[in-house]
């Protein structure tokens, strides 16, 4: 091993293989086909996610044994490689279920979005790391913003707007490092002024706004400049507010404008648009406290829910494990967000810590939205769930994100 | 801030997920049913329902197919419509407004669009059903009744309510359950049980095979067959008797309590209630509120008893030892009380003593021995309580916990009732207030069961088994020891002697000595009863009920009998002559009176029913 290696975090390593092992058996149950067929029939996805999580253990030994500065140094090479990767999906992608998302190799489908993740992560690590790089300023800001935006550009029209969303993730490390809390407070100021003018409408907005303004206004009345700067907030959201209606009828398509609506009770479509959401939640609802048990969940087996070894593989814990289970499961992902975090605070570098704070990031927001969106919460969005969720790309691209964290996080002294 | 922010964040999310799971999960029940709606299909096995014999072994109801005619719209294909039509006795429109109906409620799923095939509609439609592709048959199970009689005592079938569904887990929707008689009281013996498999679906709504490999499945238990107590044949002939009158009878064999006869007139066919033509004759019985044919006068009707009630208050008076049988009472045409009032009799012989006192149904003898009842204790409120409690034992005056799902509990008043209505203690009341009770009149009223079982327990002098109408179940006599326990009145038997005595001296000498039967000794008492109804909001009196107890042979009776026939003045008029029929067609199975039986079968009552509908002035006890 290289100088300067401490130890892995095996806390970390232990809950990546509780959660890898749990996630394969409800791949299992939600795959277990009309006809029983053998067990090493590769046609089976269960024998395929098998297969990509055995090589993923042997590519774990090798980001493991690779040194730690080697993702550093290389990182500006990965993050072209990943940007030509995704460009070239334009040209020589594959359609699977109506987004341009894949490579196809033979029998095998690869989806770079996921690998353009860990290059982004570890580009935008290396930039901040840089000693000459201040956050503080707009330029750099800029520059950063470059960084992790140029991905998101490329994948959305493909079209996988969930995948370009996970790039927000992003604001966790740069707010970190200093970025100012006005963009946090923008993005979610923006978003939840959206959410509720859908729901109660502009005018209510407008005087909520508005009263919430005048309160701390009057509690800072002696700084001059942040007045301006209120009126600009002002201002801006009663705009917004006001431009919703038009931007939810012209801008947005109208499947994103029913997937709204869904979620925020406004229709209530059980056959149709709501279908996923719906089945979803009858899925877990069934389980109760304990679950049906393993391969019994009457809604698997009838495969009830869409998407349910993929997008929705949360369901099948929620029928067949219980509210125990998913417990289990929400609580196995808070720790484990929880300790890289802890982890990520601990490192001597800036590389390292942005790194961590990147992966706790992207986690999160794939956390978030997924079960968000399969409890019904949130809109559907079409993202994995990271270690549950069938599929190769999505499973390694996880895997080598969180390991090559491990990797810097043992030989943080080295720096 | 900048280090805590995303540990809040991430922490805040953990439990917005688990409230948001434990709400799903946990609190909202809806999901879990939803689930089982769709996932799992549930297919149920019906068993055949279990035959009713007579107590001789003779099949009552038995099951016959039924067919009915069956589509899946999306399978249906262009067919010849005008034959189709031809076949089913239905017009092309009718036709089309079935199919669309069916195709609202779904496309996929089978709908029934006729109902209940006889076997010869089937037997056509059968060899040309292949050209209607679509169209199916689905064979159902109804009943098949082998007697016209006894719709009362057999109930009838029907289709569950939405109201049992919820009630009773075991019902789904178009699902069969008994209603009133046996039908009603024995439903889980007789349907057996269904049986159930669960089948696994899919989203497109395929069988993927059985749910659990079928661990939940279960096979469909047969409906157990049973023996009612009734004969018959003796129901037939006593429903005949009543034709165009209107009443009850109950016959009860003393010895185990079990019910022969239930009668109720007017009647109507248990076939009616059955296959396509049910709802449409129920509603017809349903709405005819003047005769009420689906009233069981037999169970429900109450009645005031008349002279009948007179053989019991002889037994009290003994039992109490107010008086003794050869203390002879006079009447002068009837029995002066208080201020000038006077109970009436009829003329006969005075002074009487018990025998001939109830022989010849006098008023006055029963008014003297019911005063001495009350007047025993230092208050007529405990008088009346110790009196009401002797009638009690009889299973008077409260319900008598038969078989049979309609029942009243007739009444038999007490201190609590008559200081109600007197308005004690501001006023105060004596036995004379409640003189008629001594002639079973005024406030005492019974069902024509309660008359029968009373009558029964005077024949058994001094017990009675409950009446029952079940005898066995599947050849195995029933052991439920409501019906096989007995069940002792307040009276010693010693003092039935001179009551059977005066009743067997009724048929001899008494009122009904020209109802006799050569070679049977009967004992019996008839009654008449006052009655009013109210005709624009008048209290306007009607003809008198004719009414008759009895029970033969003497010695060893087997047969009890109570008969009530609405409006048809004096007892031994309509009811005492029906009862005599009735002893004697269960006897001896043959009718050697015939012109007896004759009178009966050509008189009817309508037209004394019709007087007080008519709206014309009109006269009564003629």
């Amino acid at each position: 091993m290289a100088k300067g290696t401490i130890s892995f975090d095996w806390i970390t390593i232990l809950i990546y293989l509780l959660l890898i092992s749990f996630g394969w058996m409800n791949i299992y149950s939600a795959s277990l086909g009309d006809v029983p067929s053998g067990i090493f029939d590769f046609s089976e996805i269960y024998v395929k996610q098998a297969l990509w999580i055995l090589l993923g253990l042997f590519m774990i030994i090798i980001i493991l044994s690779i040194e730690a500065k080697f993702y550093m140094k290389f990182s500006s090479v990965f993050y072209i490689i990943s940007l030509l990767s995704i460009l070239g999906l334009f040209v020589f992608g594959k359609t699977i279920n109506g987004a341009t998302s894949w490579y196809g190799f033979g029998g095998v489908s690869i989806q770079p979005a996921e690998f353009a993740k860990v290059a982004t992560t570890l580009a935008l690590a290396n930039y901040l790391g840089d000693i000459q790089t201040n956050i503080k300023l707009f330029s750099h800001q800029l520059k950063a913003f470059f960084i992790i935006a140029l991905p998101a550009l490329i994948i959305l029209p493909q079209p996988d707007a969930g995948s370009a969303m996970v790039y927000a993730a992003f604001l966790f490390p740069l707010y970190r490092e200093g970025l100012s809390g006005v963009y946090l407070f923008l993005g979610v100021g923006g978003i939840a002024v959206f959410i509720l003018t859908l729901v109660i409408g502009p005018l209510y907005v407008a005087i909520a706004v508005g009263i919430i303004s005048l309160i701390s206004l009057l509690q800072k009345k002696n700084k001059r400049p942040k007045l301006l700067m209120l009126f600009g907030i002002i201002i801006g959201a009663v705009a917004l507010s006001y431009s919703v209606d038009y931007i939810f009828e012209n801008v947005f398509e109208q499947r994103h404008r029913d997937r709204f609506n869904i979620v925020l009770g406004k229709e209530v479509d059980a056959r149709g648009i709501g279908y996923n959401t719906n089945q979803s939640e009858i899925a877990i609802g069934s389980g109760g406290w304990l679950g049906k048990g393993w391969t019994e969940g009457t809604q698997t087996k009838g495969k009830f829910v869409p998407e349910q070894d993929t997008d929705y593989i949360f369901s099948t814990v929620g029928e067949e494990w219980g509210f125990l289970g998913t417990s289990l499961v929400v609580l196995l992902f808070v720790f484990l967000l929880l300790r890289l975090l802890f982890l990520a605070e601990r490192q001597k570098s800036t590389f390292n810590r942005v790194y961590g704070y990147s992966v706790v990031g992207i986690m999160f927001v794939h956390f978030l939205v997924n079960i968000g969106m399969v409890t019904g919460i949130f809109p559907t969005v079409g993202i994995p769930l990271p270690f549950f969720s069938y599929g190769g790309s999505g499973l390694w691209g996880f895997t080598i994100l969180l390991f090559i964290f491990i990797k810097l996080d043992s030989e943080r002294m080295a720096f | 801030m900048r280090r805590l922010l995303l540990y809040i964040i991430i922490i805040t999310t953990g439990f917005i997920f688990i409230g948001r799971l434990f709400y799903l999960q946990v609190v909202d029940e809806s999901f879990a049913r939803l689930s089982e709606d769709n996932a799992i299909k549930v297919v149920y096995n019906y068993p055949q329902r279990g035959y009713i014999f007579d107590r001789n072994g003779e099949l009552l109801v038995s099951n016959q197919p039924s067919y009915d005619v069956m589509a899946i719209p999306r399978n249906v294909k262009a067919f010849d419509t005008a034959e189709f039509c031809s076949i089913l006795k239905l017009t092309p429109e009718e036709l089309s407004k079935k199919l669309d109906k069916a195709k609202i409620y779904s496309p996929r799923l089978p709908s029934i669009i006729v109902p209940q095939l006889t076997k010869s509609e089937y037997a056509y439609l059968q060899e040309k059903l292949r050209k209607y592709p679509g169209f199916y048959i689905q064979k159902r199970s109804l009943r098949d009744y082998q007697t016209q009689n006894g719709s009362n005592v057999l109930g009838y079938i029907a289709e569950v309510n939405n109201k049992i569904i919820e009630d009773n887990p075991y019902y789904i929707s178009g699902d069969l359950i008994g209603k009133q008689g046996v039908e009603g009281q024995y439903e889980e013996l007789l349907r057996g049980i269904k049986g159930v498999k669960y089948i696994q679906k899919d989203r497109f709504n395929r069988d993927i095979g059985p749910f659990k490999e079928g661990i939940y499945d279960t096979l469909p238990k047969k409906g157990k067959d049973v023996t009612i107590s009734i004969d018959a044949v003796l129901q037939a002939y006593g429903e005949k008797l009543m034709e165009n009158k209107r009443g009850g009878i109950v016959a009860i064999e003393p010895a185990t309590g079990e019910i022969l006869s239930l009668i109720t007139a007017p009647s109507y066919d248990p076939a009616l209630l059955m296959g396509r033509q049910r709802s449409a004759n129920f509603t017809k019985l349903y709405y005819d509120t003047i005769a009420r044919p689906l009233y069981d006068r037999g169970l429900l009707a109450e009645y005031p008893p008349g002279s009948p009630f007179k053989t019991i208050n002889a037994l009290i008076a003994l039992q109490e030892d107010v008086v003794d049988i050869h203390d002879k009472f006079s009447c002068n045409r009837g029995y002066i009380y208080g201020r000038g009032r006077k109970l009436g009799c009829h003329a006969h012989a005075s002074p009487l003593d018990m025998i001939p006192g109830i022989a010849q149904s006098c008023n006055a003898y029963f008014a003297n021995a019911y005063r001495r009842i009350i007047e025993k204790y230092p208050t007529p409120q405990e008088g009346v309580d110790r009196w009401s409690q002797h009638l009690n034992s009889f299973g008077l005056g409260q319900f008598l916990g038969y078989d049979l799902p309609a029942g009243r509990s007739g009444k038999i008043p007490n201190s609590n009732y008559y200081n109600k209505i007197y308005d004690y203690p501001t006023y105060k009341w004596y036995s004379t207030a409640t003189i008629s009770n001594a002639i079973g009149q005024g406030e005492v009223l019974m069902t024509p069961i309660q008359l029968a079982n009373m009558t029964a327990a005077i024949a058994n002098k001094g017990w009675f088994y409950t009446p029952h109408i079940l005898k066995s179940i599947e050849g195995e006599p029933i052991e439920d020891p409501d019906y096989t326990e007995k069940k002792y009145t307040t009276i010693d038997s010693e003092h039935f002697i001179p009551v059977i005595e005066g009743m067997r001296q009724v048929y001899k000498a008494g009122t009904a000595s020209a109802l006799q039967i050569p070679g049977i000794e009967i004992a019996g008492k008839t009654g008449t009863a006052e009655n009013y109804t109210k005709i624009n909001g008048k209290r306007t009196q009607l003809t008198d009920h004719s009414i008759f107890i009895a029970f033969a042979p003497v010695d060893n009776p087997k047969i009890a009998i109570a008969v009530f026939v609405e409006n048809g003045y004096w007892g031994g008029r309509y009811a005492g002559r029906i009862a005599s029929l009735m002893i004697e067609k269960y006897l001896r199975n043959s009718i050697s009176r015939k012109d007896m039986e004759t009178w009966i079968l050509t008189h009817s009552l309508e037209d004394e029913y019709l007087k007080p509908l008519s709206g014309q002035p009109f006269t009564i006890n003629k």
